[in-house]
Protein backbone atom coordinates (compact mmCIF):
# COMPACT_ATOMS: atom_id res chain seq x y z
CA UNK A 1 0.00 0.00 0.00
CA UNK A 2 1.12 3.64 -0.74
CA UNK A 3 0.41 6.19 1.41
CA UNK A 4 -0.88 9.89 0.49
CA UNK A 5 -0.99 12.72 2.48
CA UNK A 6 -3.23 15.16 0.96
CA UNK A 7 -3.68 18.68 2.02
CA UNK A 8 -6.38 19.70 4.25
CA UNK A 9 -8.39 21.63 1.89
CA UNK A 10 -8.56 18.29 -0.49
CA UNK A 11 -9.23 15.83 2.75
CA UNK A 12 -12.44 18.18 3.10
CA UNK A 13 -13.58 17.91 -0.29
CA UNK A 14 -12.59 13.81 -0.35
CA UNK A 15 -14.50 13.42 3.57
CA UNK A 16 -11.19 11.99 4.39
CA UNK A 17 -9.04 12.10 7.18
CA UNK A 18 -5.86 11.46 7.85
CA UNK A 19 -3.56 9.34 5.07
CA UNK A 20 -4.47 7.56 2.08
CA UNK A 21 -3.65 3.92 1.94
CA UNK A 22 -3.98 2.86 -1.58
CA UNK A 23 -3.07 0.39 -3.72
CA UNK A 24 -1.10 1.09 -6.93
CA UNK A 25 -1.13 -1.05 -9.86
CA UNK A 26 1.94 -1.40 -11.58
CA UNK A 27 5.48 0.35 -10.99
CA UNK A 28 4.74 3.73 -8.01
CA UNK A 29 5.09 6.86 -9.94
CA UNK A 30 3.73 10.02 -9.74
CA UNK A 31 1.49 8.99 -12.90
CA UNK A 32 0.01 5.96 -11.34
CA UNK A 33 -0.02 7.26 -7.70
CA UNK A 34 -2.01 9.81 -8.55
CA UNK A 35 -4.39 7.75 -11.03
CA UNK A 36 -4.97 5.87 -7.83
CA UNK A 37 -6.05 8.80 -5.69
CA UNK A 38 -8.55 9.81 -8.50
CA UNK A 39 -10.13 6.05 -9.06
CA UNK A 40 -11.22 5.98 -5.31
CA UNK A 41 -11.77 9.85 -4.80
CA UNK A 42 -13.23 11.17 -8.33
CA UNK A 43 -14.14 14.29 -6.98
CA UNK A 44 -10.13 15.16 -6.41
CA UNK A 45 -10.35 15.32 -10.37
CA UNK A 46 -9.21 18.47 -11.96
CA UNK A 47 -7.63 19.48 -8.64
CA UNK A 48 -4.18 17.66 -8.63
CA UNK A 49 -3.71 17.84 -12.04
CA UNK A 50 -6.01 19.86 -15.20
CA UNK A 51 -8.37 17.99 -16.59
CA UNK A 52 -7.32 18.52 -19.76
CA UNK A 53 -3.52 18.29 -19.91
CA UNK A 54 -2.82 15.85 -16.62
CA UNK A 55 -0.07 18.52 -15.46
CA UNK A 56 0.27 19.23 -11.96
CA UNK A 57 -1.54 22.40 -11.25
CA UNK A 58 0.56 25.20 -10.71
CA UNK A 59 0.54 25.95 -7.04
CA UNK A 60 0.34 22.20 -6.33
CA UNK A 61 4.06 20.90 -5.30
CA UNK A 62 4.82 16.45 -4.56
CA UNK A 63 7.46 15.98 -1.71
CA UNK A 64 8.32 12.57 -0.59
CA UNK A 65 11.60 11.04 1.30
CA UNK A 66 12.74 15.29 2.29
CA UNK A 67 12.83 16.20 -1.78
CA UNK A 68 10.86 18.11 -4.15
CA UNK A 69 9.50 15.75 -6.68
CA UNK A 70 7.38 18.37 -8.45
CA UNK A 71 9.66 18.64 -11.50
CA UNK A 72 10.76 14.67 -11.69
CA UNK A 73 8.99 12.79 -15.04
CA UNK A 74 5.56 11.52 -13.94
CA UNK A 75 6.39 8.29 -15.14
CA UNK A 76 9.95 7.99 -12.68
CA UNK A 77 10.01 5.94 -10.22
CA UNK A 78 9.39 6.89 -6.87
CA UNK A 79 11.83 6.03 -3.98
CA UNK A 80 11.41 2.56 -2.81
CA UNK A 81 10.61 3.74 0.54
CA UNK A 82 7.73 5.33 -1.02
CA UNK A 83 6.32 2.35 -3.18
CA UNK A 84 6.95 0.28 -0.30
CA UNK A 85 5.17 2.49 2.04
CA UNK A 86 7.58 2.99 4.66
CA UNK A 87 7.54 7.27 3.40
CA UNK A 88 4.24 8.78 2.85
CA UNK A 89 3.62 10.68 -0.58
CA UNK A 90 2.85 14.27 0.20
CA UNK A 91 0.79 16.62 -2.16
CA UNK A 92 0.97 20.06 -0.88
CA UNK A 93 -0.46 23.09 -1.71
CA UNK A 94 2.25 25.27 -2.62
CA UNK A 95 2.73 28.27 -0.41
CA UNK A 96 1.62 31.22 -2.37
CA UNK A 97 0.72 34.86 -1.98
CA UNK A 98 1.65 38.31 -1.42
CA UNK B 1 -44.69 29.26 7.72
CA UNK B 2 -42.71 31.66 5.27
CA UNK B 3 -38.69 31.42 5.48
CA UNK B 4 -36.26 33.16 3.56
CA UNK B 5 -33.14 32.12 3.06
CA UNK B 6 -29.86 34.02 1.16
CA UNK B 7 -27.27 31.97 -0.02
CA UNK B 8 -23.92 34.30 0.30
CA UNK B 9 -20.98 33.49 -1.74
CA UNK B 10 -17.76 34.98 -0.73
CA UNK B 11 -13.71 35.24 -1.19
CA UNK B 12 -13.18 32.69 1.52
CA UNK B 13 -16.85 30.46 1.67
CA UNK B 14 -20.01 30.14 1.67
CA UNK B 15 -22.87 31.37 4.16
CA UNK B 16 -26.89 30.71 4.29
CA UNK B 17 -28.61 33.28 5.99
CA UNK B 18 -31.90 32.62 7.41
CA UNK B 19 -35.10 33.79 9.00
CA UNK B 20 -38.71 34.08 9.43
CA UNK B 21 -40.85 36.42 7.35
CA UNK B 22 -40.49 39.26 9.54
CA UNK B 23 -36.83 39.00 8.60
CA UNK B 24 -35.85 41.15 11.99
CA UNK B 25 -33.39 38.20 13.06
CA UNK B 26 -30.91 36.06 11.22
CA UNK B 27 -28.94 33.04 11.98
CA UNK B 28 -25.83 32.45 10.47
CA UNK B 29 -24.74 28.92 8.93
CA UNK B 30 -20.77 29.07 7.79
CA UNK B 31 -18.82 28.99 6.46
CA UNK B 32 -19.42 25.96 3.75
CA UNK B 33 -16.30 25.27 2.05
CA UNK B 34 -14.01 27.39 4.08
CA UNK B 35 -10.99 28.83 2.72
CA UNK B 36 -12.47 28.44 -1.10
CA UNK B 37 -13.55 31.09 -3.42
CA UNK B 38 -17.85 30.86 -4.06
CA UNK B 39 -18.63 32.86 -7.09
CA UNK B 40 -22.01 31.89 -7.01
CA UNK B 41 -24.52 29.53 -5.23
CA UNK B 42 -27.99 29.03 -6.05
CA UNK B 43 -31.16 27.39 -5.99
CA UNK B 44 -33.99 25.41 -8.11
CA UNK B 45 -37.33 27.21 -8.19
CA UNK B 46 -38.63 23.75 -8.46
CA UNK B 47 -37.16 21.97 -5.82
CA UNK B 48 -35.12 25.00 -3.27
CA UNK B 49 -33.41 22.28 -1.46
CA UNK B 50 -31.60 21.72 -4.17
CA UNK B 51 -28.59 24.14 -4.34
CA UNK B 52 -25.79 24.21 -6.55
CA UNK B 53 -22.43 26.45 -5.79
CA UNK B 54 -19.13 27.12 -7.72
CA UNK B 55 -16.74 26.89 -5.56
CA UNK B 56 -13.18 27.02 -6.59
CA UNK B 57 -9.25 28.59 -5.86
CA UNK B 58 -5.94 29.23 -7.38
CA UNK B 59 -4.66 26.27 -6.32
CA UNK B 60 -7.04 23.59 -6.94
CA UNK B 61 -9.57 24.55 -9.34
CA UNK B 62 -12.96 24.36 -9.36
CA UNK B 63 -15.32 22.35 -8.17
CA UNK B 64 -19.11 21.95 -8.46
CA UNK B 65 -21.24 21.55 -5.20
CA UNK B 66 -24.73 20.33 -4.89
CA UNK B 67 -27.05 20.20 -1.80
CA UNK B 68 -30.52 18.39 -1.41
CA UNK B 69 -31.43 19.66 2.21
CA UNK B 70 -30.86 23.28 1.75
CA UNK B 71 -27.09 23.62 2.12
CA UNK B 72 -27.26 21.28 5.40
CA UNK B 73 -25.09 18.47 3.41
CA UNK B 74 -22.89 19.13 -0.28
CA UNK B 75 -22.23 16.87 -2.14
CA UNK B 76 -19.18 17.34 -5.20
CA UNK B 77 -20.51 17.00 -8.18
CA UNK B 78 -19.19 17.29 -12.08
CA UNK B 79 -16.27 19.44 -12.85
CA UNK B 80 -15.12 18.54 -16.04
CA UNK B 81 -15.66 21.55 -18.25
CA UNK B 82 -14.04 21.04 -21.38
CA UNK B 83 -14.91 23.07 -24.37
CA UNK B 84 -16.71 21.65 -27.38
CA UNK B 85 -14.06 21.08 -30.41
CA UNK B 86 -11.39 23.21 -31.21
CA UNK B 87 -11.39 25.44 -28.51
CA UNK B 88 -10.19 28.29 -30.69
CA UNK B 89 -8.60 32.21 -29.72
CA UNK B 90 -10.11 35.17 -28.37
CA UNK B 91 -8.25 38.69 -28.31
CA UNK B 92 -5.77 39.10 -25.95
CA UNK B 93 -5.29 42.26 -24.01
CA UNK B 94 -3.10 43.30 -26.25
CA UNK B 95 -4.97 42.77 -29.28
CA UNK B 96 -3.20 39.27 -30.02
CA UNK B 97 -4.92 36.21 -30.71
CA UNK B 98 -5.31 33.87 -27.01
CA UNK B 99 -6.32 30.31 -27.10
CA UNK B 100 -9.91 29.84 -25.16
CA UNK B 101 -8.81 28.75 -21.31
CA UNK B 102 -11.07 27.44 -18.86
CA UNK B 103 -10.53 29.22 -15.23
CA UNK B 104 -13.63 29.23 -13.42
CA UNK B 105 -17.75 28.97 -13.20
CA UNK B 106 -18.57 32.79 -11.88
CA UNK B 107 -22.78 31.68 -12.38
CA UNK B 108 -24.73 28.72 -11.83
CA UNK B 109 -28.29 28.99 -13.31
CA UNK B 110 -31.01 26.24 -12.23
CA UNK B 111 -33.63 25.26 -14.96
CA UNK B 112 -37.11 27.04 -14.45
CA UNK B 113 -38.74 23.40 -14.82
CA UNK B 114 -36.04 20.44 -14.02
CA UNK B 115 -34.14 20.63 -11.22
CA UNK B 116 -31.40 18.29 -12.58
CA UNK B 117 -30.87 20.79 -15.10
CA UNK B 118 -28.68 23.76 -14.78
CA UNK B 119 -26.85 26.05 -16.85
CA UNK B 120 -22.82 27.20 -16.09
CA UNK B 121 -21.30 30.85 -16.96
CA UNK B 122 -17.35 30.59 -17.41
CA UNK B 123 -14.27 32.21 -17.87
CA UNK B 124 -13.62 32.05 -20.63
CA UNK B 125 -16.73 32.98 -21.65
CA UNK B 126 -18.67 29.48 -22.89
CA UNK B 127 -21.54 28.61 -21.22
CA UNK B 128 -22.14 24.74 -20.26
CA UNK B 129 -25.24 22.24 -19.33
CA UNK B 130 -25.65 20.07 -17.19
CA UNK B 131 -29.22 17.80 -17.17
CA UNK B 132 -28.12 15.42 -14.67
CA UNK B 133 -27.53 17.39 -11.53
CA UNK B 134 -24.24 18.41 -12.35
CA UNK B 135 -22.65 15.27 -12.54
CA UNK B 136 -21.83 16.25 -16.29
CA UNK B 137 -21.65 19.03 -18.42
CA UNK B 138 -21.75 19.88 -22.03
CA UNK B 139 -21.01 23.34 -23.70
CA UNK B 140 -23.67 25.17 -25.77
CA UNK B 141 -20.93 25.92 -28.01
CA UNK B 142 -22.87 27.75 -30.65
CA UNK B 143 -22.20 30.70 -28.68
CA UNK B 144 -18.30 30.00 -28.31
CA UNK B 145 -18.76 30.04 -31.96
CA UNK B 146 -20.50 33.33 -33.00
CA UNK B 147 -18.80 34.58 -35.56
CA UNK B 148 -17.58 37.80 -33.34
CA UNK B 149 -15.99 35.23 -31.15
CA UNK B 150 -12.71 35.96 -32.12
CA UNK B 151 -13.19 39.28 -31.39
CA UNK B 152 -14.09 38.88 -27.74
CA UNK B 153 -11.52 40.16 -25.04
CA UNK B 154 -11.67 39.77 -21.23
CA UNK B 155 -12.52 42.87 -19.12
CA UNK B 156 -10.50 43.44 -15.81
CA UNK B 157 -12.01 40.64 -14.15
CA UNK B 158 -11.57 38.28 -17.13
CA UNK B 159 -13.60 37.37 -19.48
CA UNK B 160 -16.51 35.55 -17.87
CA UNK B 161 -19.92 35.03 -18.33
CA UNK B 162 -21.58 35.97 -15.58
CA UNK B 163 -24.95 36.70 -16.75
CA UNK B 164 -27.51 33.89 -17.37
CA UNK B 165 -31.27 34.62 -17.49
CA UNK B 166 -33.92 31.78 -18.69
CA UNK B 167 -37.03 33.27 -20.21
CA UNK B 168 -39.98 32.22 -17.76
CA UNK B 169 -42.72 32.15 -21.12
CA UNK B 170 -40.61 31.18 -23.50
CA UNK B 171 -38.03 28.17 -22.72
CA UNK B 172 -36.40 28.20 -25.66
CA UNK B 173 -35.15 31.68 -24.91
CA UNK B 174 -32.23 32.45 -22.86
CA UNK B 175 -30.02 35.60 -22.22
CA UNK B 176 -26.14 36.16 -21.10
CA UNK B 177 -23.94 38.40 -20.71
CA UNK B 178 -20.28 38.31 -20.70
CA UNK B 179 -17.47 41.29 -20.39
CA UNK B 180 -16.38 42.32 -22.18
CA UNK B 181 -18.11 40.66 -25.29
CA UNK B 182 -21.69 42.11 -24.73
CA UNK B 183 -25.40 40.68 -24.19
CA UNK B 184 -26.60 37.63 -26.43
CA UNK B 185 -30.07 36.29 -26.82
CA UNK B 186 -30.66 32.77 -27.83
CA UNK B 187 -34.19 31.42 -29.39
CA UNK B 188 -33.55 28.07 -30.09
CA UNK B 189 -32.56 26.63 -26.01
CA UNK B 190 -28.38 28.16 -26.95
CA UNK B 191 -28.21 26.80 -30.47
CA UNK B 192 -27.59 29.76 -32.43
CA UNK B 193 -27.03 33.12 -30.81
CA UNK B 194 -27.75 37.01 -31.69
CA UNK B 195 -25.83 39.74 -30.26
CA UNK B 196 -28.71 41.99 -28.66
CA UNK B 197 -26.18 45.52 -28.27
CA UNK B 198 -27.85 47.96 -30.49
CA UNK B 199 -28.02 50.78 -28.36
CA UNK B 200 -25.19 50.77 -26.75
CA UNK B 201 -22.67 53.01 -26.86
CA UNK B 202 -19.28 52.52 -24.72
CA UNK B 203 -16.66 55.68 -25.41
CA UNK B 204 -13.40 53.36 -24.41
CA UNK B 205 -13.27 50.69 -26.88
CA UNK B 206 -12.43 51.36 -30.88
CA UNK B 207 -15.82 51.93 -32.33
CA UNK B 208 -18.10 52.73 -29.34
CA UNK B 209 -21.39 51.31 -31.04
CA UNK B 210 -19.79 48.28 -32.25
CA UNK B 211 -22.10 44.78 -32.35
CA UNK B 212 -19.98 43.07 -29.79
CA UNK B 213 -17.03 44.31 -27.04
CA UNK B 214 -19.37 46.10 -24.58
CA UNK B 215 -18.72 45.54 -21.04
CA UNK B 216 -21.93 44.19 -20.01
CA UNK B 217 -21.78 43.68 -16.03
CA UNK B 218 -25.47 42.86 -15.17
CA UNK B 219 -28.99 41.81 -16.36
CA UNK B 220 -32.52 41.83 -14.65
CA UNK B 221 -35.29 40.90 -16.36
CA UNK B 222 -39.14 40.88 -13.81
CA UNK B 223 -40.34 37.11 -14.97
CA UNK B 224 -43.77 39.08 -15.69
CA UNK B 225 -42.18 41.00 -18.18
CA UNK B 226 -39.61 38.76 -19.85
CA UNK B 227 -39.01 41.43 -22.91
CA UNK B 228 -37.98 44.14 -20.99
CA UNK B 229 -34.44 43.92 -19.64
CA UNK B 230 -32.62 46.33 -17.59
CA UNK B 231 -28.85 46.57 -17.96
CA UNK B 232 -25.80 47.94 -15.20
CA UNK B 233 -23.60 48.62 -18.27
CA UNK B 234 -19.52 49.29 -17.30
CA UNK B 235 -21.10 53.51 -17.58
CA UNK B 236 -24.61 53.51 -18.11
CA UNK B 237 -27.82 52.52 -16.91
CA UNK B 238 -30.06 50.80 -19.87
CA UNK B 239 -32.89 49.52 -20.59
CA UNK B 240 -35.01 47.15 -23.70
CA UNK B 241 -38.44 46.76 -24.05
CA UNK B 242 -38.14 44.22 -27.26
CA UNK B 243 -36.11 41.51 -25.60
CA UNK B 244 -32.59 43.36 -26.19
CA UNK B 245 -33.60 44.41 -30.16
CA UNK B 246 -32.62 47.70 -29.00
CA UNK B 247 -31.24 50.23 -25.69
CA UNK B 248 -31.62 53.34 -24.09
CA UNK B 249 -30.36 54.51 -21.65
CA UNK B 250 -31.62 55.41 -18.76
CA UNK B 251 -29.00 56.71 -16.35
CA UNK B 252 -31.45 59.56 -15.42
CA UNK B 253 -29.94 61.88 -12.32
CA UNK B 254 -27.97 59.02 -11.10
CA UNK B 255 -24.91 60.50 -9.22
CA UNK B 256 -22.94 58.54 -11.05
CA UNK B 257 -23.79 55.51 -13.73
CA UNK B 258 -21.12 53.45 -13.30
CA UNK B 259 -21.77 50.07 -11.28
CA UNK B 260 -22.19 46.59 -11.27
CA UNK B 261 -25.46 45.17 -9.50
CA UNK B 262 -29.52 45.73 -11.15
CA UNK B 263 -32.44 44.19 -9.90
CA UNK B 264 -35.94 44.42 -10.31
CA UNK B 265 -38.36 44.26 -7.58
CA UNK B 266 -40.55 41.09 -7.12
CA UNK B 267 -43.69 43.02 -7.39
CA UNK B 268 -43.33 45.74 -9.28
CA UNK B 269 -41.70 45.40 -12.77
CA UNK B 270 -40.92 49.33 -13.07
CA UNK B 271 -39.01 49.39 -9.81
CA UNK B 272 -34.97 48.84 -10.34
CA UNK B 273 -32.46 49.14 -7.70
CA UNK B 274 -28.92 49.70 -8.57
CA UNK B 275 -25.49 50.77 -6.27
CA UNK B 276 -24.04 53.50 -7.70
CA UNK B 277 -19.72 53.20 -7.76
CA UNK B 278 -17.20 55.95 -8.44
CA UNK B 279 -15.80 54.99 -11.19
CA UNK B 280 -14.04 51.83 -12.79
CA UNK B 281 -10.99 53.11 -11.36
CA UNK B 282 -12.07 53.85 -8.03
CA UNK B 283 -14.78 50.89 -7.55
CA UNK B 284 -16.19 52.63 -4.14
CA UNK B 285 -19.35 54.72 -3.92
CA UNK B 286 -19.50 58.26 -4.26
CA UNK B 287 -18.50 60.41 -1.55
CA UNK B 288 -17.58 57.29 0.75
CA UNK B 289 -21.65 57.11 1.53
CA UNK B 290 -23.19 53.40 0.73
CA UNK B 291 -26.76 54.38 -1.40
CA UNK B 292 -28.86 52.29 -3.14
CA UNK B 293 -30.62 53.83 -5.75
CA UNK B 294 -34.26 52.90 -6.81
CA UNK B 295 -35.96 54.35 -9.58
CA UNK B 296 -40.34 53.21 -9.25
CA UNK B 297 -40.04 54.35 -13.70
CA UNK B 298 -38.04 51.74 -14.86
CA UNK B 299 -35.36 53.96 -14.84
CA UNK B 300 -34.71 57.87 -15.24
CA UNK B 301 -35.50 59.29 -12.26
CA UNK B 302 -34.03 57.89 -9.02
CA UNK B 303 -34.14 58.34 -5.65
CA UNK B 304 -31.41 57.54 -3.50
CA UNK B 305 -32.21 54.82 -0.52
CA UNK B 306 -29.92 55.50 2.51
CA UNK B 307 -31.93 54.90 5.91
CA UNK B 308 -29.47 52.53 7.54
CA UNK B 309 -26.54 52.43 5.03
CA UNK B 310 -23.76 54.34 5.96
CA UNK B 311 -23.41 57.60 4.85
CA UNK B 312 -19.65 58.10 5.96
CA UNK B 313 -16.14 56.92 4.90
CA UNK B 314 -17.67 53.79 3.23
CA UNK B 315 -15.22 52.32 0.40
CA UNK B 316 -16.70 49.13 -0.49
CA UNK B 317 -17.36 47.54 -3.33
CA UNK B 318 -20.97 45.99 -4.04
CA UNK B 319 -20.16 43.27 -6.93
CA UNK B 320 -22.57 42.20 -10.14
CA UNK B 321 -24.10 38.93 -8.57
CA UNK B 322 -23.92 40.25 -5.13
CA UNK B 323 -28.11 41.63 -5.26
CA UNK B 324 -31.09 39.51 -4.98
CA UNK B 325 -34.42 40.08 -4.32
CA UNK B 326 -36.91 38.52 -1.59
CA UNK B 327 -40.65 37.39 -3.24
CA UNK B 328 -42.88 38.18 0.22
CA UNK B 329 -45.69 40.64 0.12
CA UNK B 330 -43.52 43.37 1.02
CA UNK B 331 -40.81 42.95 -0.75
CA UNK B 332 -37.13 42.20 0.55
CA UNK B 333 -33.64 43.53 -1.09
CA UNK B 334 -30.65 42.29 -0.49
CA UNK B 335 -26.99 43.22 -1.22
CA UNK B 336 -23.04 42.31 -0.19
CA UNK B 337 -20.12 44.16 0.14
CA UNK B 338 -16.42 43.70 -0.62
CA UNK B 339 -16.06 44.65 3.20
CA UNK B 340 -17.49 41.91 4.03
CA UNK B 341 -21.29 42.79 4.90
CA UNK B 342 -25.08 41.81 4.11
CA UNK B 343 -27.69 44.42 3.88
CA UNK B 344 -30.98 43.57 3.66
CA UNK B 345 -34.00 46.28 3.38
CA UNK B 346 -38.11 44.11 4.26
CA UNK B 347 -39.77 47.25 2.78
CA UNK B 348 -38.21 47.30 -0.64
CA UNK B 349 -35.60 49.56 0.26
CA UNK B 350 -36.94 51.98 2.48
CA UNK B 351 -34.64 51.15 5.50
CA UNK B 352 -31.83 49.15 5.78
CA UNK B 353 -29.93 46.82 8.40
CA UNK B 354 -26.88 45.02 8.09
CA UNK B 355 -27.78 41.23 8.98
CA UNK B 356 -24.10 40.00 9.39
CA UNK B 357 -21.31 42.67 8.28
CA UNK B 358 -18.26 41.53 8.79
CA UNK B 359 -18.13 38.36 6.41
CA UNK B 360 -15.04 37.80 3.85
CA UNK B 361 -15.50 39.99 0.73
CA UNK B 362 -19.26 38.76 -0.76
CA UNK B 363 -19.32 37.89 -4.38
CA UNK B 364 -22.94 36.86 -4.64
CA UNK B 365 -26.10 37.17 -3.21
CA UNK B 366 -29.20 35.01 -3.94
CA UNK B 367 -32.01 34.77 -2.23
CA UNK B 368 -34.95 32.07 -1.45
CA UNK B 369 -38.74 32.75 -0.45
CA UNK B 370 -39.47 29.75 0.96
CA UNK B 371 -43.08 28.04 2.22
Amino acid sequence: MIRVVLPAHLRNLAGVEGTLALEVQGPATQRSVLDAVEASYPMLCGTIRDRGTRKRRAFVRFFACGRDMSHEPEDAPLPDAVAAGREPFLIVGAIAGG
Amino acid sequence: MTKVRVLVGTRKGAFILTSDGKRAKWDVDGPHFGGWEIYHLKGSRVNPDRLYASQCSGWFGQVIQRSDDGGRKWEPVGNAFTYDGTAGTHQWYDGTAHPWEFKRVWHLEPSLSDPDAVYAGVEDAALFRSGDGGRTWAELSGLRRHGSGPRWQPGAGGMCLHTIILDPVNPRRIFIAISAAGAFRSDDAGETWLPINRGLRSEHIPDPTADVGHCVHRIAMHPSRPNVLFMQKHWDVMRSDDAGGSWREVSGNLPSDFGFPIEVHAHEPETIYVVPIKSDSEHYPPDGKLRVYRSRTGGGDWEALTAGLPQRDCYVNVLRDAMAVDSLESCGVYFGTTGGQVYASADGGDTWAAIVRDLPAVLSVEVQTLA
